[in-house]
C-alpha cells in the first residue's frame, strides 16, 4: 500500500473513497435528480404534486398500496409465527434441516416464484384443475388478477422474511422460563402466552415492519398477479415511466414512495435498530 | 427432550406452514418435465423437449449469456469495493461511521423501483457515453454493494486484528499485512459475498427493464415479458433451471462459510 496510506487518519477514507464515489455518482446524485424532477418541469412548479393530491385515483392507489401491505404483514406473521416457534422449540439440528424449506424460497428468483402461483392459480391451473377432479367446484375459481392472488403470492415471497426474524428472536428465548411456569403449574397455553408470547415482540415487531416496508415497494408480484384494480404505487410508477412518458409525474409518485418507505425505515430503526435489519434482509 | 414441548395444533400448523413453502417451488419441476404443450397435473410422462427448447434458442442463450456477463462485472466491481470499505469501516477508527454505514446500506433500503428509474432518468442522456451493457453493470453493482458489505465486514470482525498488528509489528508494510494475513483469512467471506453479488445481479429486473435497449434483454428481463403474454412451460423449463442456480449458489455458500469456520 503506498506511503500516504499509512496514515491512520486518512486510510478508512482512502479506502472508502471509491464505494462512496460510485455510490455518489451513480445512486446518490440520479435520486437526487429525480427528486427535484418532481418539483421543476422545467421551472419550480407543485403541479405534479398538486395532480396527486387532486386526482382521486392517486390517493386510492397509496391507499390500496398499505391495504394490501398491511395484510401481506398479517397473512406472513399468521403463517410464520407458529412455524417460527415451532423450528425455535425443536433440537436444533432438525430445526437447522427444515430452515433450507425457508432459506431455498428465500434465494429463488421472485419471478420464478411469482410464475409459479400464476401456474397454480390460473383459470385452467392446478389448483382449479385439483379442484374440478375432487368435484368441489364444477366452474373454475377466479384467482389470479385479483386482490387474493396478490395477496397469496406477495404472502409466499415475503414469508421467509418474517420466519427468519421471529426465528432469530426466538431462539434467543430462555425455555427455561417455560419449563419453569409449568413446573408451578402453569397449563402450556397458559406459559405461552404469559411468557413466551410477550418476549417474542421485538421479533413480531422487527419482522412486520420488514415485511410491511417491503410490501410497499413491491412491483413484481402484484404487476403479474394484481388486476387493475389492485394497482400498486410502484406500477403506477412503472407505467407513468414506460407508457405516459411522464417523467416528472413518476418523480413526484417515486417522492412520495421515497418518503413513506424511510419514515417507516426512521422508526424500525428506532424499535428494532438497524443492524438487526441488515442481517434479518440477508 | 430440548425445550418445552410443542402442542399438536401448532406442529400440524408448522407443518403445513413448511409444505405450503416448498409446493410451489417444487411444482416447477413436474411442469418443465412436461410432455404435453399446456400444463396439465399430474403430468403425462417426462420429456426434456422445453429444456431443449430454451436452451437452442438463441433468445433465451443470448439473454443468459447477456445476464452471465452483466453478473460477472458487477459482482467484481462490487466485491472490489466492498474489501475496502469494509476495511475502513471494521478497522478504521474515523467519524460519522454510522453515517457512513447508514449511506453505503442506502441501496438496499431504497425500493428497486425507485432504484431503477432514477437510475434510468440519469443514464438516458448519457446513454452514448455509458451503453446499455456498463450502465446496467453499474446499476447493478450498486445493488450489490451493500450485500457485498454486509457479508464482508462481519466475516472482518471475526478476523482478529491483532495478527495484522503483530505482521505490522514484525516489519510488514500495511499492503503485505492486508496481503499476507487478511486477504487469506477473509478469502471465504469474499467467496460469499461474490455469491450473493452474483445472485442479486442474476435476479434483478427492475434496472435492466429500463436500461437494457430492445435488442439485449437480461433473463429477468426475457422471463417477465415472456409471463406477461403466455406461461407456457419453456418458462417453467428456465425456472427450474435458475431453481438449481439458487440451490447450488446455497450450498456453495454453505461449503464456503464451513471451511471459513474451521480454519
Amino acid at each position: 500500500m503506498p506511503a500516504f496510506l499509512r496514515s491512520p487518519r486518512a486510510a478508512p477514507w482512502l479506502l472508502l473513497a471509491p464505494a462512496l464515489l460510485i455510490l455518489a455518482v451513480f445512486f446518490l446524485y440520479p435520486l437526487g435528480e429525480m427528486l427535484a424532477r418532481s418539483l421543476f418541469d422545467p421551472g419550480f412548479t407543485w403541479k405534479h404534486y398538486a395532480r396527486l393530491i387532486e386526482e382521486p385515483t392517486y390517493l386510492q392507489v397509496l391507499w390500496i398500496t398499505f391495504e394490501i401491505a398491511f395484510s401481506v404483514t398479517v397473512c406472513t406473521l399468521l403463517l410464520g409465527y407458529p412455524l417460527a416457534y415451532f423450528l425455535s422449540q425443536i433440537r436444533p439440528q432438525a430445526a437447522g434441516l427444515l430452515m433450507i424449506l425457508v432459506i431455498v424460497p428465500y434465494f429463488t428468483s421472485v419471478l420464478v416464484r411469482t410464475y409459479a402461483w400464476m401456474v397454480l392459480l390460473g383459470t385452467e391451473g392446478i389448483v382449479n384443475q385439483l379442484l374440478r377432479a375432487t368435484g368441489l367446484i364444477d366452474k373454475p375459481l377466479a384467482m389470479m388478477y385479483s386482490r387474493f392472488g396478490v395477496l397469496v403470492g406477495m404472502t409466499y415471497i415475503l414469508l421467509p422474511y418474517m420466519v427468519l426474524a421471529l426465528y432469530s428472536v426466538m431462539r434467543g428465548i430462555d425455555t427455561g422460563l417455560l419449563r419453569a411456569a409449568s413446573s408451578l403449574g402453569a397449563s402450556r397455553t397458559r406459559a405461552f402466552w404469559r411468557i413466551f408470547a410477550p418476549l417474542s415482540m421485538p421479533g413480531v415487531a422487527a419482522g412486520s415492519l420488514l415485511v410491511f416496508i417491503l410490501s410497499i415497494g413491491f412491483f413484481i408480484t402484484p404487476a403479474l398477479m394484481g388486476s387493475q384494480e389492485d394497482s400498486m404505487i410502484s406500477m403506477i410508477i412503472e407505467s407513468q415511466v414506460e407508457t405516459y412518458f411522464d417523467w416528472g409525474f413518476a418523480s413526484a409518485l417515486a417522492a412520495v414512495l421515497l418518503a413513506c418507505t424511510l419514515v417507516l425505515f426512521l422508526i424500525y430503526e428506532r424499535v428494532v435498530g438497524l443492524n438487526r435489519l441488515f442481517e434479518a434482509k440477508l | 427432550m430440548n425445550g418445552h414441548s410443542v402442542g399438536l395444533t401448532t406442529r400440524v400448523a408448522a407443518i403445513a406452514v413448511l409444505v405450503f413453502l416448498a409446493l410451489p417451488i417444487l411444482i416447477i419441476f413436474p411442469l418443465a418435465l412436461s410432455p404435453t404443450d399446456y400444463l396439465t397435473f399430474p403430468p403425462r410422462g417426462v420429456s426434456l423437449r422445453w429444456f431443449e427448447a430454451v436452451l437452442t434458442n438463441a433468445d433465451w442463450r443470448g439473454s443468459i449469456w447477456f445476464s452471465l456477463q452483466i453478473a460477472v462485472g458487477s459482482t467484481i466491481l462490487a466485491v472490489l469495493l466492498s474489501v475496502l470499505a469494509a476495511l475502513a469501516l471494521v478497522r478504521g477508527r474515523f467519524r460519522f461511521k454510522q453515517a457512513v454505514y447508514a449511506l453505503i446500506l442506502l441501496p438496499m433500503i431504497v425500493p428497486n423501483i425507485i432504484s431503477a428509474i432514477a437510475m434510468f432518468f440519469f443514464f438516458a442522456d448519457k446513454g452514448a457515453v455509458f451503453g446499455s451493457m456498463p450502465a446496467i453493470i453499474i446499476g447493478h453493482a450498486v445493488i450489490a454493494l451493500p450485500i457485498a458489505i454486509i457479508i464482508l465486514s462481519a466475516n472482518l470482525q471475526g478476523v482478529d486484528g491483532r495478527l495484522e498488528n503483530a505482521a505490522l509489528s514484525l516489519g510488514a508494510s500495511r499492503y503485505t499485512a492486508f496481503r499476507r494475513i487478511t486477504l487469506p483469512l477473509i478469502a471465504p467471506g469474499i467467496a460469499s459475498a461474490c455469491i450473493f453479488a452474483f445472485l442479486s445481479s442474476f435476479d434483478e429486473l427492475l434496472i435492466a427493464m429500463f436500461m437494457a435497449g430492445s435488442t439485449a434483454q437480461t433473463l429477468p428481463v426475457r422471463i417477465w415479458n415472456a409471463v406477461l403474454f403466455q406461461l407456457d412451460p419453456t418458462i417453467a423449463a428456465i425456472s427450474a433451471l435458475l431453481v438449481v442456480v439458487s440451490i447450488l449458489a446455497l450450498l456453495a455458500a454453505n461449503l464456503v462459510a464451513r471451511r471459513g469456520a474451521r480454519t
